[in-house]
């Protein structure tokens, strides 16, 4: 399938994205050049002086589940709400459906919000939180028994509508606030994290009945989360969102694969990408990564000095058990602490290397902060590997899916179009 | 009147059941115990003297003739009630009390919006609203009574281009501009009480919901009439029962600004000058007593109006 999707997007110019049932063909093209909602140098400034967004450009397909997600305080809400009108950009421009909308109200912006908190009219029935809009629509009463009938029908929340909020649980609250965004047919869907309030289990469940409803509706949504494997799972584009500028806009996969610098490496996965400073050496004509006990080959540019490597933790494995490697790397390690999880275990060890995370107050002078060695790294592997603490262990790495990020500005490093398998978007 | 209530938050649905185990039990004997002194207190504070006057009001007694105090059963109430004094101060009684109540119910609303969202200079403005519910009734009736005096006041000057108004127009010379000037006082003086009990239940209007009003398109007009006043019922019915009660027993203003002249006397004053001036404890007692049922009715109806909207604000109705 990825197969016939690269060559279909091959003939569109910017990008496209998948997912739809496989009698759809299993993707859409999404061709951006008709985006539904189109952000342009958007900055927002808070009165208090905080920067919230900055320059921001993101153009969302129509027809797209576009993620916006990054750490609290990020900056997502605060799109959300400039895309809804709830909110005014200090600077640039929004534009949806071709309709340049920055300074127009809310109500005329034909958009539809389900908030976290649901925000449900108390005072009224489901029946009538649904009808709430197309009330104020002033359209006629059998039309819009008729439309709420027709929504609750789609959501499965028929028996619910005589009952007021209060009386329902919170994944029927979150079920009618979706049907009141529905039920209206705006031209796209804004979802600021709509499933952090509901327990686990009923997040797993509603996260599949979002992307139901975004395939039988085939409207927009633009969908704000901070959980990143909900980020992954959701999206057809994700957009990482730190401190208010955009990190990186990607399809799940190629988010994962190749993230465009330390912050994204360290945020999208669990767990997290183990990123180690590394030395680099020149061995003949080819230069050489040295970080703990692996040496790995650096893409042909970088200079002698200094690279961080960064390492799945399922890139690496007992051989006997570890399949689709390619050219791998062996180090014998000391088992630290396993941890079992039923399909995998995590086995945590040290190496010989300075870790590098990213912290909340790393700035653009110092994108990271270094540690001290040796480096835990952790490792996700098959649950037959025999490995208890204390003991040793020979684990392969696959030297092919090791990124690189450079050691001053944190930015992935794709010299000569390795290592990405993918064509960069 | 000085205990603030306001009840929104709502409670879960689902209650559990009163269970009468020995423990609960002893937990309400320990409850009993500890209300018990505070109910005697009120028992002596309040019931006695409310026992008092409706004995008294079964007599005919002058303070000035003790001698003559006389059983006469329930005829003082028949004196009063086929008095047309007291039909028309009970008339004036509840003008005043509609009239100011719904203006400040909708001043007090307007108010209450402005400190819920003022930004700039929020404690400044707040205090402001809030200095004529500080000052002394009796005091604020004085400063209006001069407002609107015939020689020094500065109502006419700046009233003087309506129609039927000038320098010479005197405000307490007839009925109506002599109860206008007396609810002017009143609402000025006990607006800022309403827009603080209001405000209360503003503020516990959700900022999302109103956000999520906005974008299903609502006008102004239909968030504030579709969602906030419905979803700040409660606040808006206690306020309404608060002020109500206290209008009813309008009095200081009425003695300072008027001594109950141009047929502006309202029931409390017509009780008072039979007791204090006329030195009447039959009758005066009579007359409290009718006020104290008037009160209760009031209060009565809108206990009625104000439980059914409260389960609606729970979500049971």
């Amino acid at each position: 399938m990825d197969d016939a999707i690269s060559k279909a997007c091959g003939s569109i110019p910017r990008r496209c994205a998948r997912r739809t049932t496989a009698e759809q063909g299993g993707f859409v093209l999404y061709d951006l050049s008709v985006a539904a909602i189109s952000l342009a140098g958007v900055s927002k400034t808070f009165g208090d002086g905080t920067l919230a967004v900055a320059d921001l450009d993101l153009d969302i397909a129509d027809g797209e589940l576009l993620v916006v997600v990054g750490p609290s305080g990020c900056g997502k809400s605060t799109v959300l709400r400039i895309v809804a009108g709830l909110e005014s950009p200090t600077e640039g421009e929004v534009t949806i459906g071709g309709r340049v909308v920055t300074d127009a109200s809310p109500g005329d912006r034909d958009l539809a919000i389900v908030f976290q908190d649901y925000a449900l009219y108390p005072h009224l029935s489901a029946y009538q939180n649904l009808a709430f809009a197309l009330k104020s629509r002033r359209m006629g009463r059998k039309a819009i028994d008729k439309r709420v009938r027709e929504v609750a029908a789609l959501l499965s929340i028929e028996p619910l509508l005589h009952r007021k909020p209060r009386a329902l649980s919170g994944g029927e609250r979150q079920r009618v606030a979706m049907g009141r965004a529905i039920v209206r047919s705006p031209s796209a869907f804004l979802m600021d994290e709509p499933l952090s309030n509901l327990d686990a289990k009923l997040r797993v469940q509603l996260r599949s009945e979002i992307r139901r409803l975004h395939r039988e509706l085939g409207e927009t949504f633009l969908f704000v989360t901070h959980d990143q494997t909900e980020a992954l799972t959701i999206g057809d584009r994700v957009a990482v969102l730190r401190r208010g500028r955009l990190q990186q806009l990607d399809d799940p996969q190629s988010l994962y694969d190749s993230p465009a610098n330390l912050f994204v490496a360290g945020f999208i996965g669990t767990p997290p990408m183990n990123l180690l400073l590394a030395t680099v050496e020149a061995d003949g004509t080819q230069r050489i990564a040295r970080a703990g006990p692996w040496r790995f080959a650096v893409p042909a540019g970088v200079l002698i000095g200094r690279v961080v490597v960064g390492i799945r933790p399922e890139h690496l494995g007992a051989p006997e058990f570890v399949t689709g490697f390619g050219e791998a790397a062996t180090a014998e390690v000391l088992v630290a602490e396993a941890e079992t999880l039923g399909g995998v275990s995590l086995l945590h060890f040290a190496v010989d290397a300075q870790p590098v995370s990213v912290r909340d107050d790393d700035g653009l002078d110092a994108p990271f902060t270094l540690g001290s060695p040796p480096a835990t790294v952790i490792a996700a592997v098959d649950a037959r590997t025999q490995a208890l603490p204390e003991s040793r262990l020979t684990l392969a790495v696959d030297k092919s899916r090791v990124r690189f990020f450079d050691a001053d500005t944190g930015e992935a490093l794709r010299l000569n179009g390795a290592p990405s398998e993918r064509p960069p978007a | 009147m000085t205990s603030t209530y306001v009840a929104t938050e709502p409670q879960d649905v689902d209650r559990k059941p009163a269970h009468t185990s020995d423990r609960s039990r002893a937990e309400n004997r320990l409850g009993l115990k500890l209300v018990a002194p505070a109910v005697v207190m009120m028992l002596l504070v309040t019931a006695y003297p409310m026992l008092r006057a409706l004995y008294l009001s079964l007599f005919q007694y002058r303070v000035t003739a003790p001698d003559d105090r006389a059983f006469v059963g329930l005829s003082n109430y028949v004196t009063v009630l086929t008095d047309q004094l007291w039909w028309r101060d009970i008339w004036n009684t509840v003008i005043i009390m509609v009239v100011t109540v719904a203006i400040e119910l909708v001043i007090g609303f307007a108010f209450a919006m402005v400190m819920h969202r003022i930004i700039f200079a929020r404690g400044v403005i707040r205090t402001a609203i809030l200095i004529p519910y500080g000052i002394i009734t009796v005091v604020s009736a004085f400063a209006w009574q001069f407002a609107f005096s015939l020689n020094n006041g500065f109502v006419n000057g700046w009233l003087g281009w309506l129609p039927g108004i000038d320098a010479d127009f005197n405000w307490f010379g007839s009925h109506w501009p002599a109860m206008f000037a007396i609810m002017v006082s009143e609402i000025w003086k006990t607006t800022p009480f309403m827009s603080l009990l209001l405000l209360a239940g503003l503020s516990q209007v959700s900022e999302d919901m109103l956000e999520a009003a906005k974008v299903d398109g609502a006008t102004w007009w239909q968030r504030l009439f579709k969602v906030i006043l419905p979803n700040m019922r409660a606040a808006i019915m206690v306020a309404v029962l608060f002020r109500a009660l206290d209008a009813f027993r309008i009095f200081d203003n009425i003695f300072v600004m008027t001594r109950g002249a141009q047929d502006t006397e309202s029931a409390s004053f017509l009780t008072y000058r039979q007791v204090i001036e006329n030195l009447e404890l039959g009758i005066g007692s009579a007359l409290s007593v009718l006020l104290f049922l008037c009160v209760l009715l009031i209060a009565f109806l809108l206990v009625r109006l104000f439980k059914v909207d409260l389960a609606a604000a729970r979500g049971e109705g």
